[in-house]
């Protein structure tokens, strides 16, 4: 197992290495640069500020410089935030997008999990079809069209939260619900999905024999196979809900890295853009590996190849 | 109740074939057709689909309003007998903008689908196909490819912003020409054919080797490139179809080569092997034409993903551009006035659900009626 998740992390680094430099140059072909305004600069201080940032070295030159302050941890000063580097942008945002993410993965996990099971035990009642038409509506209506209809409900009518703003923990829970709907929603049907297969098979009759009561049948034998379906589909959530919240954080005006990616790529902050889609990548795949390996754990059938 | 000894054939009960029906026999397809009819939502699905598809097509032309026309006497209009939908902040009319934005949102679905379609398919069958070594030859043709229409986009981009698509095409041909595509082709030639010896050495597997990119892939955040992709190289249509295309091959790519793979032993291939047939019309004329249930299945549950990343681009302001209009353009738009004016907000939501929902029951229902295999989840 050791060795799997060794060479997995191995394999990681070409992955990486291959994002950066992707978007290093992809950034660099694009017509304009991070001091081209409306407003006109004088050639003499243009050439000022591109010597002060090193964009007046060879293009390579830059690669190279970049990956070695890359290597000490360093991402580099902000084109467009003057006096601020990227790694205190990123201290900055990264802590709020991250809660949103979590508890949004949470809403995700809880609701759906919940909903599944429920569907699963009482399949084909009336439980069945309110859950799975709720995992249905979630899978149907996209966030940006559910964020505004619930701030619409429950913000403007209802006056229950504020509409927007990220300040006291209620301003947590309209953001969080909307993300976490729609993959509670996917949650919801593949666990309906792994419990219906699971509960149907022999050891599940056997514990069922020995006298085992319905809440300790459904609970320790049949879940943790049931939930194998949710835990594969747990890597393109998370990578998912991770991008999502670019549009969440827009909705709700959340002062988070996603809205602020956005802007960095609107606004050509070339070491702001390079930072944040190496954070998001190396995330995403970090989190996969970890999905895997949980997969593993999970289901003795797979094995560590 | 009214009992006969000899039950005619039109008294028999529905859903029991009459004699004569089952010495005709049904095909494969005729089987799914029936399964397929008697699915009601996966029929509501397809059915609605046709009545919007109909409605976005001939609608704009029977409206007496453009979809561009302004009237800043009559700004945000409720719903009315003029304005069924009401206007917008430009007193635009909202059900023919929504009808001209269905037609892109569709059209972008069906394009980037299409395109999406056509790199799997081709992907998943060459790597389900092959049989363990690379051929140098063949390998040099498809880099050397790559490399040309690689050089071509950046060519094409690098250009920057263009108007219409014929100027671009004409600007990309003369930057062509001035510059030596010839040598990078030359260069993608050479490094297929040593690459493929290289790999030949090593004992590497076409077919775990392209599996791998894949699997690599899959990690790699798309939504983001494809965020960056539209704000750096401009909001073209054409780019849009591209760039989302590119990014939801992988799942039919893996499909696919399995399908391939398991039809790789059957009789028939061999039979057709045997007549002398080469690998290509075996493959493209033999096999393909046998999972194209699974193929259609998967194509109708990837155009509502595809319409979404188009719905979360235009929705960041990233899709089409004004005055025309898409779904997530005119959601974007009514999100922003939804406090005072909800319709705005409602009309677009609903029909742009109501989409999402009629694709994910037909492409259930085409998968329970043609993959008979393949349980529901």
């Amino acid at each position: 197992m050791l060795r799997f998740i060794v060479r997995r992390f191995l394999e990681t680094i070409p992955v990486l290495l291959f994002i950066i430099t992707a978007t290093f140059f992809m950034i660099r072909f694009v017509p304009g640069g991070p001091f081209t305004s409306e407003k006109a600069v004088s050639p003499e201080i243009k050439a000022n500020l591109e010597a002060h940032y090193g964009l007046d070295k060879p293009l390579y030159q830059q690669y190279f410089d970049y990956l070695g302050s890359l290597m000490k941890g360093d991402f580099g000063p902000s084109f467009k935030y003057p006096n601020r580097t990227v790694n205190e942008i990123i201290w900055d945002k990264l802590p709020v997008s991250l809660e949103l993410g979590l508890t949004s993965l949470a809403v995700a996990l809880v609701l759906g999990i919940t909903l599944g099971v429920i569907a699963a035990i009482k399949r084909n009642t009336w439980m069945d079809y309110v859950s799975s038409s709720i995992a249905m509506t979630g899978i149907c209506i996209p966030t940006f069209v559910l964020g505004p209809i619930l701030v619409l409900v429950f913000a403007i009518h209802l006056g229950w939260f504020n509409a927007s703003g990220w300040y006291t923990s209620y301003d947590r829970v309209l953001p969080s619900a909307t993300l976490g709907l729609v993959y509670a929603a996917y949650v919801a049907r593949l666990t309906r999905g792994g419990m219906l297969e699971i509960l149907s098979q022999d050891y599940i009759r056997t514990a069922r024999a020995k006298g085992a009561s319905e809440f300790r049948v459904i609970f320790r034998h049949a879940l943790k196979g049931g939930l194998l379906p949710v835990v594969s589909f747990l890597g393109p959530a998370i990578a998912g809900i991770l991008t999502g919240s670019f549009v969440i954080e827009t909705i709700f005006q959340i002062p988070g890295l996603g809205r602020e990616f956005v802007n960095s790529a609107f606004n050509r902050d070339y070491t702001l853009v390079l930072g944040t889609v190496i954070l998001y990548a190396s995330l995403i795949i970090i989190l996969n590996l970890v999905v895997d390996v949980v997969q593993v754990w999970l289901n003795p059938k797979l094995k560590f190849e | 109740m009214n009992f006969s000894l000899s039950p005619s054939a039109d008294k028999l009960p529905t859903g029991i074939p009459s004699i004569a029906e089952i010495e005709q026999g049904t095909s494969l397809w005729q089987d799914a057709w029936h399964r397929l009819a008697k699915n009601k939502l996966a029929i509501f699905g397809g059915s609605a689909l046709i009545v919007l598809a109909i409605a976005c097509v001939v609608g704009p032309w029977l409206s007496p309003y453009g979809y561009e026309e302004n009237n800043l006497n009559n700004t945000f209009s409720p719903p009315s007998w003029a304005h069924w939908l009401g206007t917008d902040q430009l007193g635009r009319d909202l059900l023919v903008r929504l009808l001209v934005g269905g037609r892109i949102s569709i059209g972008v679905g069906l394009c980037a689908t299409f395109v999406a379609l056509t790199i799997g398919v081709v992907y998943g069958a060459v790597a389900g196909f092959s049989e363990g070594k690379l051929n140098p030859k063949v390998s040099a043709g498809f880099c050397a490819t790559l490399a040309g229409v690689l050089y071509f986009l950046i060519t094409l981009f690098t250009l920057g912003s263009f108007s219409s698509v014929y100027e671009s095409l004409v600007t990309v041909f003369t930057a062509f020409f001035r510059l030596s595509q010839f040598q990078v082709i030359i260069g993608g030639a050479s490094f297929g054919f040593v690459g493929a010896i290289i790999l030949n050495y090593l004992g590497v597997k076409l077919d775990s080797l392209m599996m791998r990119i894949v699997d690599i892939m899959y990690a790699l955040p798309f939504t983001i490139f494809v965020i960056l992709l539209m704000v750096f190289f401009g909001r073209d249509i054409w780019l849009l179809f591209l760039a989302i295309g590119a990014v939801e091959w992988l799942t039919m790519s893996r499909i696919v080569r399995g399908q391939i793979i398991s039809l790789k032993k059957m009789e028939f291939v061999e039979a057709a092997r045997s007549l002398g047939l080469s690998n290509t019309r075996i493959l493209f004329r033999h096999m393909i034409p046998n999972i194209l249930g699974p193929i259609i299945v998967y194509t109708t549950l990837t155009i509502p993903a595809v319409m979404l990343l188009e719905a979360f681009l235009s929705f960041l302001g990233l899709g089409v551009q004004p005055p025309l209009s898409s779904w997530g353009v005119l959601i974007k738009d009514g999100a922003e006035k939804m406090e005072e004016y909800p319709w705005l907000l409602m009309f677009p939501g609903v029909v742009f659900s109501l989409t999402l929902f009629s694709l994910n029951f037909l492409g259930d229902g085409l998968r329970d009626a043609l993959d008979v295999r393949s349980s529901k989840d």
